[in-house]
């Protein structure tokens, strides 16, 4: 599918990390929720209540849907920045490939 | 229309009493406060717990095991009634220890009170390795732990829904934001509120938590209760990580993992500290140290209800026949006993359970 | 422990205007914020994004240069990446930065937290590809990233800057879905009067929707059944509007009905509020000098209620003449002469408020949303569900909290706490005043357990 977001600018200074186990390269130093977004994330995790799939809301760290699982603990994509070798997965929740299935 | 029973207070405990009663048959009206009151019951740990309850009065450890015992009953018969399951889990608990001493120490209580209450009292003693079988995630600082198998856990926020539920459904009738200025008795009781209004009833249960030290003397009691903060933490949903409750950490039905509670005596105040909340993490990484990773989404404090010795307190006014105080540190635990058992005593049956020792008689 | 005379909470316009005045009275100032950078939403990243994409984001965003630039004093330290999540008596400051906590002292606190968008409750708002629109026009600001299909849907100026600065970037979304009706401007325009402000906010709203006019952007008026369909992402947008049914197939819908105070900090620490029925929201209680119910704590900015960047900056100044002059650092009169200036021009920035409120009114089909609709994100509590409570008595949201969940999950009741608030204020006939809000409590956003163990000075406080 095509992606929903296209950049102005040329990004640069791309660096690997992956994300459900894929390797991805993305910006250093850009925001990580917008980062995937642009890299064609649609699904960034599934709710523990109902297995629901969610993606950034507000970008502005209140909503908690961008979650992620970063080296073990939960962290809000849209408030970190892209950095080289990053590790990461969707914040656990209910549904197939989940930890709390 | 008059009600057999008028209930002030509608926590965990006035509504186990009030469910307890309708099933009887009889009418029952409970009032309770209002949106910003302190509420126990919506703050507290949700064990359904025997060991180290009563270590020195043998009846009270023989009350908690009747009630964890008629738990297993009483949930299935709420979650019949409203469709909802309120989380029980019975199937033991733990009293993690970090020094060998402190865990001979109290198998040695145990052994004594074993032997009083006649050798019921089922607990093992798990070391470290026994343990880890057991809770993967335990921690090296772990040195054992007793397993005892009448304890559980249950979801404390549902079983306060479904109470509130299924009373209604029996046709009591639960007055929100009534808050209880006095209790008169001519024929009958007179329950006054603030806005004005008044509820009669035959006979009156004072179950107010905190708001007995109030009341309680105008209706004849002594009612020396006061309140201890306990801070409770939960954080974020996670993976299955803890398999049975402590009095340390439990994993909630919905994921997240509990973590309590201190026990201050600060007055009227339920607020958080960060000292407390510190303390309470260490603690639970201590036990649990996958722990440390997880997100802490909430912390609350609540006010437990606590008499001179931590029983219960279950009595008749001596000034107002018909009325009772009826207040315990451990409404979770006992809702069972209170929804069965409590009310042959408040009835006069001869089924009526022996609650002498919890009279307040003990209090000169 | 750090200390400082002054210790404020955000760096938007508020924050940032009054760490530079606190400054320049000779207080030391500590200026946290969870952001990366200075600007907060308006001025996101300003400092970055204006050189490359100033163009298309206005005039107004350029606005906020100067006041990034002006936190460059000796007397400011500014902790970027700092989220705070607990306020304590002192006042006490507990904050996070890269993964550690640390605590900050000050003498007075200023708290700046700025607005949250109002949420938006519609069936299908929470799957992927919906945000809020300043999700949108962050993603603009600071990423440089526009959608190629995108819907807007809701009402309000900052819908229309949104659309604009797309159709600048050379992406107009595919339609703007309005929830207002004509009757609602015409109601406005009487309202307003001679306020020149309001007639200036609206002539700047005509520009902005001849911009997306002449793009070509489709624009349906008093739009009613909306809602967002789609399996695992939204699809479309589906809508009535002008007596027929719409549908809008897109990847990304952007919502928008206003924004409303973020209390929680406020709240936190026990601060009364109270409900402003023209704006549809808790506001906190404070003086004219922004000061709360606890001396030593103020409030300023969008947090305090909603008045734009420019009354935000002004608010910023007047606390930090007021907190100056508590600490001896400013007399009495020069306060007030320095205060007359500002509270003439905040009141000027103020005149177009009640002009914006009657003009674009939240969509009313979201404040009082249907059974089946999502009302707690976090716990997928719904209106319904919410609605049942409040027949089982739970006369506020505390009780419906415990019986429900609503508001227990990571955002903390942040996107259904006002929700919550209205549904069991028209199930029981009651204000919202009486009705309340969630207590608030901390941490004010999670924080792992291992960085509160780091601080436990005994290992074992607990039973
Ligand atoms: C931190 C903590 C952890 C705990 N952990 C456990 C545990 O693990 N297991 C366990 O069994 N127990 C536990 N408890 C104890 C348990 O929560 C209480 O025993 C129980 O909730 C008490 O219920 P209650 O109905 O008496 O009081 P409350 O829940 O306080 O209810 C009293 C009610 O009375 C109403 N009221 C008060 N005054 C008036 C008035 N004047 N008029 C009308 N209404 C009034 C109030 O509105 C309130 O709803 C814990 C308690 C705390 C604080
Ligand atoms: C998403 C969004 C986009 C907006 N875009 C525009 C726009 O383009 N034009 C316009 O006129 N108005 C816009 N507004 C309205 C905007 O709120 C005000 O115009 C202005 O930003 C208010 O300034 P402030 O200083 O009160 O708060 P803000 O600018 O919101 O600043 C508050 C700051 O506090 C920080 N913060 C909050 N909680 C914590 C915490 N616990 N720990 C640390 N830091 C914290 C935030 O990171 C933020 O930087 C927008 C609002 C939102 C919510
Ligand atoms: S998108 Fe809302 S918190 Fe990240």
């Amino acid at each position: 599918m095509k992606h929903a977001f296209h950049r102005l600018d040329a990004p640069a200074d791309l660096v690997r990390v992956t994300f459900r186990g894929q390797v991805v390269d993305l910006p250093a130093g850009e925001n990580l929720a917008a980062a995937l977004l642009a890299a064609g994330v649609t699904v960034f995790r599934n709710t523990p209540v109902s297995g629901a799939p969610r993606a950034p809301f507000c970008m502005m760290g209140a909503c908690y849907d961008c979650l992620v699982e970063i080296d073990g603990t939960t962290r809000q994509a849209c408030m970190l920045e892209v950095s080289e070798g990053m590790v990461i997965e969707p914040a656990h929740g209910k549904g197939a490939d989940n930890a709390l299935g | 229309m008059d009600s057999d029973y008028a209930i002030i207070g509608g926590g965990v405990v006035g509504l186990s009493v009030a469910w307890g009663l309708l099933k009887r048959g009889l009418r029952v009206t409970v009032l309770d406060g209002d949106d910003g009151s302190f509420r126990a019951s919506r703050g507290n740990f949700g064990l359904v717990w025997v060991q180290s309850k009563g270590m020195n009065q043998p009846r009270y450890a023989q009350w908690s095991q009747s009630s964890a015992a008629a738990w297993a009953d009483f949930s299935d018969e709420l979650t019949d009634a409203t469709g909802h399951a309120v989380g029980l889990e019975q199937k033991g608990g733990y009293d993690l220890h970090f020094s060998e001493e402190s865990l001979e120490a109290t198998v040695a209580k145990y052994e004594t009170l074993k032997a009083r209450l006649g050798g019921d009292y089922p607990y093992e003693v798990l070391g470290h390795n026994a343990l880890r079988k057991e809770e993967p995630e335990i921690g090296p600082k772990v040195v054992g732990a007793i397993l005892h198998h009448q304890d559980g856990h249950a979801n404390p926020l549902k079983l306060l829904r479904a109470l509130s539920d299924d009373v209604r459904r029996l046709g009591g009738i639960i007055l929100n934001g009534k808050h209880v200025v006095d209790v008169k008795k001519r024929d009958l009781f007179h329950v006054q509120c603030a806005d004005g209004s008044e509820i009669r009833a035959r006979k009156t249960i004072l179950s107010a938590g905190l708001g007995a030290m109030e009341l309680g003397p105008k209706l004849g009691f002594k009612a020396p209760i006061r309140p201890q903060r306990g801070q409770v933490l939960i954080t974020e949903k996670m993976p299955k990580i803890i398999n049975r409750p402590s009095l340390i950490a439990r994993q909630v039905d919905e994921g997240g993992i509990q973590i309590g509670a201190t026990n201050e005596e600060v007055g009227l105040d339920d607020r958080v500290t960060q000292p407390g909340l510190s303390g309470l993490a260490a603690e639970a990484i201590a036990a649990y140290p996958i722990l440390g990773r997880a997100q802490l989404v909430r912390s609350w404090g609540a006010l437990r209800i606590l008499s001179p010795d931590g029983l219960p307190i279950y009595q008749e006014s001596p000034e107002m026949p018909g009325a009772y105080l009826v207040t315990c540190h451990s409404g979770i635990t006992l809702a069972a006993a209170h929804a069965r058992f409590l009310p042959d005593w408040l009835e006069g049956t001869a089924a009526a359970p022996d609650l002498e020792v919890f009279s307040e008689a003990r209090f000169s | 422990m750090r200390s400082a005379d002054l210790i404020i909470v955000g760096a938007g316009p508020a924050g940032m205007a009054a760490a530079a005045c606190a400054a320049g009275k000779g207080l030391s100032v500590l200026l946290l914020d969870e952001q990366p950078r200075a600007g907060g939403q308006i001025y996101r990243d300003v400092a970055r994004a204006w050189p490359k994409r100033g163009g298309l984001l206005g005039k107004d965003y350029a606005a906020g240069l100067p006041l990034v630039q002006a936190l460059d004093h000796p007397g400011i330290t500014h902790i970027t990446g700092a989220t705070v999540w607990q306020i304590e008596d002192g006042p006490l400051v507990t904050f996070t930065v890269n993964g550690a906590a640390q605590q900050a002292q000050g003498k007075r606190l200023l708290i700046a937290t700025g607005a949250l968008e109002r949420p938006m409750p519609l069936p299908g708002w929470t799957l992927p590809g919906v945000m809020t629109a300043g999700a949108g026009q962050i993603l603009l600001k600071q990423s440089g990233m526009v959608s190629d299909r995108a819907v807007l849907v809701g009402c309000g100026p900052l819908l229309y800057l949104i659309g604009a600065q797309m159709v600048r970037a050379g992406t107009p979304p595919l339609a703007l879905v309005e929830t207002q009706g004509r009757g609602d401007l015409l109601a406005a325009m009487r309202h307003v009067g001679g306020a020149l402000r309001g007639w200036r906010y609206m002539l700047k709203g005509l520009g902005m929707l001849a911009e997306l006019r002449r793009a070509g952007v489709a624009r349906h008026v008093a739009a009613t059944d909306i809602e967002i369909a789609g399996a695992n992402r939204a699809e479309s947008v589906r809508f009535r509007a002008a007596g027929q049914q719409h549908e809008i197939g897109c990847d990304t819908v952007l919502l928008h009905h206003g924004v409303v105070p973020n209390t929680q900090a406020a709240r936190s620490i026990d601060i009364p509020h109270e409900w402003d029925s023209r704006q549809r929201a808790f506001v906190p209680q404070r003086d004219a000098w922004g000061r709360s119910a606890r001396a030593d704590v103020f409030i300023a900015g969008d947090g305090a209620g909603i008045g734009g960047a420019k009354a935000a900056a002004i608010a910023g100044e007047l606390a930090a003449l007021a907190i100056a002059h508590d600490l001896g650092a400013l007399a009495q009169g020069d306060r007030d002469l320095e205060a007359r200036q500002l509270r003439w021009r905040l009141s000027a920035e103020l005149a177009a408020r009640p002009f914006i409120d009657r003009a674009y009114p939240p969509f009313a089909p979201a404040l009082a949303p249907a059974d089946k609709t999502i009302i707690c994100r976090c716990e997928e509590v719904t209106a319904g569900d919410i609605r049942r409570y409040a027949a089982m008595g739970c006369l506020g949201p505390n009780q419906a909290k415990a019986f429900g969940r609503a508001g227990m999950g990571p955002c903390q009741g942040r996107y259904c706490g006002l929700s919550v608030t209205e549904i069991l204020s028209a199930a029981h006939g009651q204000a919202p005043d009486r009705t309340g809000y969630y207590r608030i409590r901390p941490p004010l956003k999670p924080v792992t357990l291992a960085e509160l163990a780091a601080m436990a000075d005994t290992p074992d406080a607990a039973e």
